[in-house]
């Protein structure tokens, strides 16, 4: 059973959940509930959460449920964040860097192609290293920001999980990148949105393999 | 203790002396501050339609599949297996003009609420935006800011926007339009009407907290023209808090689905005096409202500001007294507000209380339907009564080079394609989310119309929104049936049939004789295209005196149409494949009366062609079959710049030339090679197929007696059009560069 977060602002869960229930069973987790025993795999969604007025993720770090999943991503078992999650999950410092204004100050909403790096984790066993995927983007804050020397420890360690393909980076991210991990691999953050990737009737369905990725990830104690 | 009225006020709340005297013979006495409002905001024309109800009695609003017609806060139509479409078109034009990225945020959130007011949850927003030109700095201003203002609101709430469109036009400089429209989708048996009900039950607002913001707004700003200076008026612009609305949605939908609710209806222009008002009257009840209950979020509001206050985020419900317990828990586990402010009451008054002392009462009756209603005064202009200015010889410069010369077809492609009303819009689509909700299988610029997943009916809708107010300008009643054409057109594109069809009519000062004429013309030619094509009109709205010292608005009925077909993964986008044969469907008999073109050579005048809808009407059928069999490979209609616009745009989408020759059609219309290759009118389709489909396609043409000819081939590295002599042939890479060139001039 994966268990998607849902705040207050939350827009993408519902599609993040039947984005999991293509692969196997999935539920919506309340922002207050700190109970996730029973769910096999996290999904943080997308959307404004808690509004978003102050900046991207900065409130809903604060929610019960996301100190439950701290707890859970400690515990080595995987979650999975997705634009807003994303943020929220680097505010939450369970991934490393920022999500920064877009370059454009303006809010983009469209397909880009990623590439799959050679990545650690239980995502990183699933997706082969060097793919391309098509996946859309829609935000206002996915500049993907971290320190030179962060940066290159990242990148050697296999942190680095995805990268806007040549000339499709939109937003001004620091070396074209479109998702991390954090060190152990088990937690994977990135803009682009695989819940809008799994119908080809909606444009590709290049994102089903994160969603498989969750759904097959052992379940690993902490050491 | 109620403060007098003074003798004049009245007018300054824009009621005119005899509408004053018929309040106090309503009343049997003149109205305290409190009534004096609530009937200012009622009986002015955006609440009361007192120059256009009559008139709109002339539209058919019924239709097998008709679920709500006009009335409700929003139509909706049967899509089977228990679900119904719900969708409506709405205005925010004065609030736009005076602030708008507020203006137009709060656009979309009002007409979100119409929309899950009945019970459904929103699916869609599509827009239709009117602006100066883009040499206009001011222009620049408010189109930026428009756009940025309807994807805050959108993206944020998490409804998608999928379609729209944008026109600049000089009259609309000082008077922009932005027309907001939203779909939605609900289970039949959940969906819930506004009447209120039950003596005795419980009147309970939700949401946010109510302030001074709007005050004056909607009702009045909508209600008389714009003038300079108009900075002043901001602070009556509201502001919109779309979390606020996210949490209120999913409320609303919830007590809902737990049946919770007797009735529901969002508060807009005029606030709870409007909201309350029309509760009451649909039901033949009364209301007792005690403003002292209202949760407000700034001190010492009077009774009057209460009642008209039009901050954002507020619906209100009707509960049985036992439910009432249930209905605060959800709306706290949504953290949103929720205050039980009144009771539903036998007698059909509105009475307005201060902490149990009663300072207002008025019979529900005068209030939402006794306004005086007036007949409008049509008189047809002598001509032409907007102005005319030529720009070809700049926009050549501008996209086909310095050199170039303004009377080869080849620089006027260039020049239309690069024309801010032609161009890409991709520079303002892409500010908006169009894939949240899972369900869009073609997003903006795909294809002619959005096509939107219905897997709970197993099936697709197809929507679209059209409006050239410039056609309706030049002769308002074949402008407007050619808007509902369009529509008709872009859906039978992704072979869609229509449903059902929502407008907004955006004119003038209908007092005066020539905006009347456009108006009543203009809802005639709305009529008779509804009946032509069989589509019942379920909701819309007005807005009326759009004009300013310098002039009114183009004429602007924008026209929103829902349609269906049975499978989504079938519609053929605008992008054909290379070696495909195009052919020319339908009707259309192309004329420079109207046309982009016409424009740009500043010889705009009064009158187009008479549009068959018959014609047409048997046309979209044919394409609506063929695209639905499967073998067509993409479909296109003709549309602003003709048809050279229209082969360039596909050439463009599929990323290959095309080689076209339009003899055929100089030949059956007996048009100048100019007019087949520019002119503009309903009823064109343009069909790309595979050769093997081809002769089939012509051959179903010629049954169905549907005109078709063959124009052309896909392939190629360059846009070639052959037209009795005038000739365009343009590099693909030099066409595309037009069409995209719209963020250059921002």
């Amino acid at each position: 059973m994966i268990g998607v977060i849902q705040f207050p602002g939350s827009c993408d869960e519902r599609d993040a959940a039947a984005a999991a229930g293509r692969i196997g069973e999935a539920r919506l987790v309340w922002h207050e509930e700190t109970d996730l025993s029973g769910l096999d795999g996290i999904v943080v969604p997308g959307g404004f959460s808690y509004g978003d007025y102050l900046r991207a993720g900065a409130i809903a770090r604060f929610s019960p449920a996301m100190e439950a999943v701290a707890h859970f991503a400690a515990e080595g078992r995987p979650v999975l964040g997705i634009c807003n999650g994303f943020q929220v999950l680097c505010e939450a410092g369970l991934l490393p860097g920022a999500l920064l204004p877009n370059e454009g100050l303006r809010f983009i909403c469209r397909q880009v192609a990623l590439v799959a790096e050679d990545f650690t984790g239980p995502f990183g066993t699933e997706v082969e290293a060097g793919s391309r995927l098509s996946i859309p983007i829609k935000h206002m804050s996915g500049r993907y920001f971290a320190p030179g020397e962060d940066l290159d420890r990242m990148e050697s360690s296999g942190q680095v999980a995805f990268r806007y393909a040549p000339g499709e980076n939109p937003n001004g991210s620091v070396r074209d990148i479109a998702g991390v991990t954090n060190e152990d691999g088990n937690v994977l953050g990135l803009m682009p949105h695989p819940e809008h990737a799994v119908d080809p009737l909606t444009g590709s369905d290049d994102g089903l393999v994160l969603f498989r990725a969750l759904a097959r990830a052992p379940q690993t104690a902490a050491a | 203790m109620t403060p007098e009225v003074s003798e004049s006020r009245h007018r300054e709340l824009g009621l005119t002396d005899f509408e004053y005297g018929r309040i106090v013979e309503l009343l049997g006495r003149d109205p305290n501050q409190v009534e004096l409002a609530m009937f200012s905001l009622l009986w002015s024309e955006h609440c009361a339609y007192k120059h256009s109800r009559k008139l709109l009695g002339k539209l058919p609003t019924e239709g097998e599949r008709v679920v709500m017609g006009p009335g409700e806060n929003a139509g909706a139509v049967d899509i089977g297996n228990g679900h119904a479409v719900a969708f409506k078109v709405e205005s925010h034009n004065h609030p736009s003009a005076v602030e708008p990225f507020q203006g137009a945020a709060t656009g979309v959130g009002g007409i979100l609420r119409d929309v899950f007011a009945i019970g459904a949850r929103p699916i869609a927003v599509l827009d239709s935006l009117r602006f100066g030109e883009l040499s206009s700095e001011r222009s620049r201003y408010l189109f930026e800011g428009a756009v940025a203002g309807i994807g805050h609101y959108g993206n944020s709430i998490g409804v998608p926007t999928v379609g729209g469109e944008v026109y600049f036009e000089p009259p609309y400089e000082h008077n922009c339009l932005v027309n907001a429209m939203c779909v939605g989708l609900a289970r039949t048996d959940e969906m819930i009407r506004s009447a209120a009900a039950g003596p005795g039950n419980l009147l309970v607002i939700m949401g946010a907290s109510t302030g001074r913001d709007g005050i004056g707004g909607a009702s009045v700003l909508a209600s008389a023209e714009l003038e300079a200076g108009d900075d002043s008026k901001r602070p009556s612009v509201q502001i919109g808090d779309p979390f606020e609305e996210s949490k209120l949605l999913e409320c609303c939908l919830e007590l809902l689905e737990r049946g919770l609710l007797v009735s529901l209806q969002d508060l807009g222009a005029a606030g709870l005096t409007s909201s309350a008002g029309e509760m009451a009257a649909k039901g033949g009840v009364g209301i007792d409202i005690d403003v002292a209950r209202v949760p407000l979020r700034e001190q010492d509001l009077e009774p009057f500001e209460v009642m008209i206050s039009e901050s954002q985020e507020r619906m209100l419900a009707v509960v049985e007294p036992g439910r009432l317990d249930e209905l605060v828990a959800t709306c706290e586990r949504w953290q949103t507000g929720a205050a039980a402010i009144g009771e539903i009451t036998e007698g059909g008054r509105l009475r307005v209380l201060d902490d149990g002392v009663e300072v207002g009462d008025v019979p529900v009756e005068a209030l939402v339907d006794e306004c005086p209603l007036y007949d409008l005064e049509p008189e047809e202009p002598s001509g032409w009564m907007f102005g005319n200015s030529e720009t070809l010889g700049e926009q050549v410069a501008l996209t086909a080079g310095r050199s170039a010369d303004p009377g080869d077809p080849s620089a006027i492609l260039c020049a239309l394609l690069g024309s801010p009303n032609v161009a890409s819009k991709r520079w303002a689509f892409e500010q908006y989310d169009s894939v949240v909700g899972s369900r869009t299988a073609r997003r903006p610029e795909q294809a002619d119309a959005a096509v939107l997943m219905v897997p709970e009916s197993d099936r697709a809708i197809a929507v679209a929104i059209d409006g050239n107010g410039r056609r309706v300008a030049c002769d308002p009643y074949a402008g407007t049936v050619e808007a509902v054409l369009e529509c008709a057109q872009n859906l039978a594109c992704a072979g869609a049939e229509p449903l059902g069809l929502t407008n907004c009519l955006n004119f003038g000062n209908p007092e005066k004789p020539n905006v009347a004429w456009q108006l009543e013309r203009a809802v005639l030619g709305l009529a008779d295209a509804c009946l032509g094509l069989r589509v019942p009109v379920v909701g819309g709205n007005v807005s009326l005196y759009n004009e300013t010292e310098h002039g009114p608005i183009y004429p602007t009925p924008v026209v929103g149409m829902v349609g269906e077909l049975p499978d989504p993964g079938n519609p053929p986008g605008v992008a054909p494949g290379s070696g495909d044969q195009l052919i020319l469907i339908g009707p259309f008999a192309p004329s420079l009366a109207g046309s982009e073109l016409a424009k740009q050579r500043g010889e705009l005048d009064a009158g187009l062609p008479q549009p068959d809808i018959g014609a047409v009407d048997a046309a979209l059928t044919l394409v609506r079959e063929l695209v639905r069999s499967g073998s067509v490979s993409a479909a296109h209609d003709v549309s602003d710049g003709g048809l050279a616009c229209a082969l360039a745009e596909m050439a463009i989408a599929a990323g290959s030339g095309i080689d076209a020759d339009l003899d055929a059609l100089v030949e059956l219309r007996g048009g100048s090679g100019e007019s087949c290759l520019f002119g503009e009118g309903p009823g064109g389709i343009v069909l790309a197929a595979a050769e093997a489909d081809s002769a089939s396609i012509l051959d179903r043409a010629k049954a169905a007696g549907v005109d078709a000819a063959k124009i052309g081939v896909v392939g190629g590295d360059r846009v070639e059009i052959a037209s009795a002599e005038r000739d365009v042939s343009i590099a693909l890479a030099d066409a595309e560069r037009a069409w995209r060139s719209l963020a250059e001039r921002l």
